[in-house]
């Protein structure tokens, strides 16, 4: 009896489709991500039923669990305007490195004094970097509502730049005008945040986007009957 | 693997010049590795979801030397306090032996749950959310449009008739009570919602009477 042999050739398998659906899917998402750097705490925000989406255009106040507030602005370029307006109000130099690192911040939470060694330290230091105890904002130092008025300036001067533009050109113009967020971890004492507010209040300024994260579903559902 | 093609040694033989058979076959694995390498990279720093926010408007201060503020009708006050506890009362504070002649307001207690709070609010409320409710079954049944059923809706948040809610905080709330306690007055269609007014003095000694 001949002995019946397996056939000689290797089992292949076609895989153009998977290959075509992973280059597909590779393009979506390199088409879609948005890089950011890695923010100086991680904050958890307590959840909301708002459903409303966050304005690009912001002026980000972060408050970590300790109530410590760190500072950010949505935009690179009115970022460096607004540090070249503050080190010429606190008497403070950068180095055109120590600006351009400024430039990729997301937010930072340390005195005007120490941001210069804050921003030569390299970003995996920074999270441990001492002292980062929160841009200052009680009634005697308040820098924290320096950099918020600075920078919304700044965000003004650029939105009506922008938006004059468009209109030299004909174009629709998209932007938005630029807003205050706050986030902040739910546990934080409310006093924290209620400091942020008067902060701002000060200012004349009234209206807020607090940060919130998705809701569950379960208010969603009691609210529905 | 990558296949290459064979050196055609045979020129001398006098034969025709044919081309040889080049195999067309490229190795892709490479470059297939390289695709998933990058996909599995993108899809786990892709961040989907964008931030949701909840807009907040704080009263403005009164310049100095302006009258004092009417008082405000159909209010209930709120005093959050830590552990998630929430006292509350309605209308007006009336201290030990007020002027008035009023007996002396006693702090309620409630909490966050659906029970508590929601079924309170929905309570208190009552009116609004009997128009909201009617305004919606004719916004379901197609006689009122969109539009004009959210305008109406903010019109009857804004009524009279509807509550006032006073959010007090002592110094040991956590933030998260108060964007609950934001969120719950939304969902019970509260539209006259104070934040930021200090407690009083009065309100603070009874609140911690009630908490020891």
């Amino acid at each position: 009896m001949p002995k019946i042999r397996p056939a000689a050739h290797a089992p292949s398998i076609d895989m153009t489709p998977m290959v075509d659906l992973a280059f597909l899917l590779v393009t979506f998402f390199m088409l879609t991500a948005s890089f950011r750097m890695a923010e100086p705490v991680i904050v958890d925000p307590p959840s909301s039923v708002s459903d409303k989406t966050l304005p690009e255009n912001t002026v980000l106040i972060t408050v970590d669990n300790e109530g410590r507030s760190f500072f950010g602005v949505g935009n690179a370029e009115a970022r460096r305007n607004t540090l070249a307006k503050m080190s010429e109000k606190y008497k403070i130099t950068f180095s055109e490195k120590q600006i351009q690192t400024f430039e990729g911040l997301p937010s930072f939470g340390v005195d005007i004094k120490n941001l210069p060694n804050y921003l030569d330290a390299n970003e995996a230091k920074r999270k441990d970097f001492q002292p980062q105890k929160g841009v200052p904002l009680d009634s005697m130092n308040n820098q924290l509502r320096d950099w918020i008025q600075i920078s919304a300036t700044e965000l003004n001067v650029l939105y009506t730049k922008n938006k004059e533009k468009a209109e030299l050109e004909g174009k629709p113009f998209i932007g938005e005008k630029p807003r205050y967020a706050i986030k902040a971890d739910s546990k934080v004492k409310y006093i924290f945040v209620k400091d942020v507010f008067k902060t701002f209040t000060d200012m004349q300024i009234y209206t807020f986007n607090l940060i919130t994260a998705m809701e569950g579903g379960t208010k969603v559902e009691a609210a529905a009957h | 693997m990558a296949e290459i093609a064979e050196s055609s040694g045979g020129h001398g033989k006098g034969g025709k010049k044919r081309a040889k058979k080049q195999s067309t076959r490229v190795d892709m694995t490479p470059m297939v590795d390289l695709a998933f390498l990058l996909l599995t990279f993108f899809v786990l720093t892709a961040t989907f979801a964008k931030p949701k926010s909840m807009e907040l408007s704080l009263p403005a201060k009164p310049p100095i030397g302006s009258p004092p503020p009417p008082p405000v009708k159909k209010g209930v006050t709120f005093l959050l306090t830590k552990d998630d506890k929430i006292f509350y009362y309605a209308g007006e504070f009336y201290e030990v032996g007020n002027s008035k002649g009023m007996p002396p307001t006693d702090l309620k207690e409630t909490n966050f749950s659906s029970e508590g709070l929601h079924k309170l609010l929905m309570e208190q409320n009552q009116w609004a959310n009997d128009e909201i409710e009617k305004l919606r079954t004719q916004n379901k049944a197609k006689t009122l449009a969109d539009t004009a059923f959210k305008r109406m809706a903010v019109d009857i948040t804004a009524n009279t008739n509807a509550i006032t809610a006073l959010i007090k905080t002592d110094d040991k709330t956590t933030y998260r009570n108060v964007i609950d306690m934001l969120d719950e007055l939304k969902i019970c269609n509260v539209g006259k919602r104070v934040l930021g007014v200090e407690m009083m003095p009065s309100e603070y000694i009874l609140l911690q009477a009630k908490i020891n």
